[in-house]
């Protein structure tokens, strides 16, 4: 096992012109642990997981993930770390098989893994409709796919269950919950659903940390104040 | 090559792109037709036609090829994937350049056969290598401009606006050497001196492009 | 950033060559034999067309200084010069149409590629605003701009090669850029205005500069000492800060 922490943040802190997204934020998470980031609307959240998929470059503070150091080694990083953003990332007109294949060839991954994954969501049937025509489930369901391709060490989740029913849920399971083995970030707009899962709570208040530690820790009332 | 390819599929899914560039480009002589007022023409002003006609369905062409990456999270997913971005560069240029070169494939003889006074036949070797140059030119700073373009508002705006002045050394010397491969007594070989700039302006900004291009894709 | 240091001694220097350089067009420099005193406009024209020119360029190479550091010092620099010769490369550009009206007789014509090429440029420099002004985002609008400035910096020289290539003949021309055929008070005057307008642009460029970094201090220093809350946020704008 990997001792290096698996996320190293320290006073990560990132403007948009003169409005601050994020100020000082400092957390560790352990390599296989997962981290639930809560937050209302604008806190930054969403910031917080571009950056961490090297999508956007913090302006001060250290980050280092997988133990590189970003944005210097962001190349090494994208290999390793799957992104399940609000957006699915998929062309609307081309198919599922097709969207996967792009992705899959840009990561190098083989056309194999693409269709044990279609399998594993059971959309092999509708594979090759153009994604515009899916239901927002089905659209998530590749898109969960897309973002494990390569079966990344480091798993980036924007309200991963956003739209799915309890059965798709039940489906993509096994490729980005607990038994992957994978170091998550998760964020959601449903606190309980999030901290029964998560090892560690980061919670944001206007891009600053209001609380950071074990979910058991986290009350009733701090839930309420983050939310506020 | 990977990207390249699902830009040429995207378009073959959608068919959107080049049929538009096709018939605006058809539309576009039946207009120089009026305007002009003129059953056929030749030389320079044939040349000055037809490079100007080629150019603007390039715009329609450039307004397009990045909208379905900012549209749809393909910018995101890119620049996800452990991959040069450079690469993103020479894919879209060369989907622009596939594009143009089917556009021109039916203009070109449409426009022979509709405006041009001389036979397209004799001069046609010499104009392919003229147009290929051109083509360059279009979608090396086609493909610059869009990406600016695209993370502005009003993209639609900003791409021809900053494109054209870009290229209008371009448009003078395909213009110019295309103008003696169209006269009616023609030759067969286009000026070198023309060829020689536009060689040098593709390989000018082909250069500046690649250097740039990285910062256009960072957030 | 102590844009402010030395600006009265340059600015001084400034007043005082294009005293000079007034002295020298209006009793020191011949009257043309051709045109006679409106030739003179020559003086001022042809230096703000080179100077705006040259200051298009320096932009370019400021804004290769952001993309290399990512420091926004460099962006505004960039922005500044670009700004300033567009204001000077539209002055050039209408002493120049004076100047065709009164020798040839036409506001403009297309002959003349020196002009026809500066108009290219300009249209071309015309977009930079805009462009910034439609991007939201500070950081991209600099790095955009920045990309723009180095692209349309190498544009200026190549444009000037093609349209020059593109007129079968020339005009005849008072200045080679060599200045071969100036007779020598002519060149000596037309050296010395050139110099008091490069001075006068790199004044009002540091004055420029040194303005827009104490405002953005005293923004920065009302921030921190009456809070956030307190400033208005900036507008919309294509000026970097």
């Amino acid at each position: 096992m990997d001792q290096r922490p698996a996320i190293e943040l320290r006073g990560l802190t990132r403007h948009f012109g003169e409005r601050t997204a994020l100020r000082g934020v400092s957390v560790r998470v352990a390599a296989g642990a997962t981290l639930a980031v809560l937050g209302h609307n604008g806190a930054g959240k969403s910031t917080l997981l571009r950056i961490l998929a090297t999508l956007l470059r913090p302006h001060a503070g250290e980050v280092s993930i997988l133990g590189e150091p970003l944005p210097r080694r962001g190349f090494a990083v994208r290999a390793k770390l799957g992104l399940l953003a609000h957006e699915p990332l998929l062309y609307r007109d081309l198919s599922g098989w097709e969207n996967l294949v792009y992705h899959a060839r840009l990561h190098g991954v083989g056309e194999r893994r693409v269709e044990e994954l279609l399998e594993s969501v059971d959309m092999r049937r509708r594979a090759e409709d153009p994604v515009r025509l899916l239901s927002r489930g089905m659209v998530q369901r590749l898109a969960v796919c897309r973002a494990v391709l390569h079966k990344p060490a480091l798993l980036l989740l924007d309200e991963p269950r956003a739209s799915l029913d309890p059965a798709a849920s039940e489906l993509v399971e096994p490729l980005i919950g607990r038994g992957t083995g994978a170091t998550r970030v998760i964020t959601s707009h449903d606190p309980s659903a999030a901290v029964a899962e998560a090892d560690l709570v980061l919670g944001l208040k206007d891009g600053r940390p209001a609380f950071v530690g074990p979910p058991e820790k986290l009350d009733a009332r701090e839930l309420r104040e983050l939310y506020a | 090559m990977t990207v390249l390819r699902k830009d040429l599929l995207l378009e073959l899914r959608t068919f959107e792109t080049v049929p538009a560039m096709i018939l605006f480009s058809i539309v576009t002589f039946v207009i120089f037709h009026f305007g002009l007022n003129q059953a056929t023409i030749d030389g320079q002003l044939a040349g000055g036609v037809l490079t100007v006609t080629l150019l603007f369905a390039a715009m329609l062409g450039v307004n397009r090829l990045f909208v379905a990456e900012r549209e749809q999270g393909g910018f995101d997913a890119f620049l996800l994937a452990p991959v040069d971005r450079s690469a993103m560069l020479i894919a879209k240029a060369s989907a622009l350049f596939a594009f143009l070169v089917v556009l021109e494939v039916v203009a070109v003889p449409a426009f022979g056969l509709l405006l041009l006074g001389p036979s397209l036949g004799p001069p046609l070797l010499g104009l392919i290598a003229v147009l290929a140059l051109a083509d360059v030119a279009l979608a090396v700073i086609g493909t610059l401009v869009s990406a600016i373009a695209v993370n502005t508002r009003a993209r639609d705006l900003v791409g021809p606006v900053i494109g054209l002045p870009l290229l209008i050394p371009a448009l003078i010397a395909t213009a110019r050497a295309a103008a003696p491969l169209l006269a009616v007594h023609g030759s067969g070989a286009p000026p070198g001196k023309w060829v020689a700039v536009l060689a040098l302006y593709d390989l000018v900004f082909a250069l500046l492009a690649y250097a740039v291009f990285d910062f256009l894709l960072e957030d | 950033m102590t844009y402010g240091r030395g600006l009265r001694g340059l600015s001084l220097a400034t007043a005082a060559t294009i005293s000079l350089a007034l002295g020298l067009v209006f009793f020191y420099a011949p009257l043309d034999a051709d045109q006679g005193f409106v030739q003179k406009i020559f003086y001022i024209h042809v230096p703000l067309a080179i100077v705006s020119l040259c200051g298009f360029i320096l932009g370019g190479l400021l804004a290769i200084g952001y993309l290399r550091t990512g420091e926004r010092q460099w962006d505004v620099r960039s922005y500044v010069a670009i700004h300033m010769s567009l204001i000077f490369g539209i002055a050039g550009l209408i002493t120049g149409s004076i100047w065709a009206k009164a020798s040839w007789g036409h506001w403009w014509v297309w002959n003349e590629p020196t002009l026809v090429s500066f108009l290219i440029v300009l249209l071309l420099y015309a977009t930079y605003q805009p462009l910034r002004f439609a991007i939201e985002d500070p950081e991209r609008q600099s790095r955009y701009a920045s990309v723009f400035a180095v692209t349309a910096g190498a544009f200026v020289p190549l444009n000037f090669i093609a349209v020059r290539l593109a007129q079968q003949y020339v005009h005849p021309r008072i200045l080679t850029l060599s200045g071969g055929n100036l007779p020598g008070s002519m060149r000596l005057t037309f050296l010395v205005s050139l110099l008091g307008i490069a001075l006068l642009f790199v004044t009002l460029w540091k004055y420029e500069l040194a303005a827009k970094n104490t405002r953005a201090q005293i923004r920065a220093l009302r921030r921190s000492l009456l809070g956030e809350e307190s400033v208005r946020p900036l507008g919309r704008s294509a000026a970097p800060s």
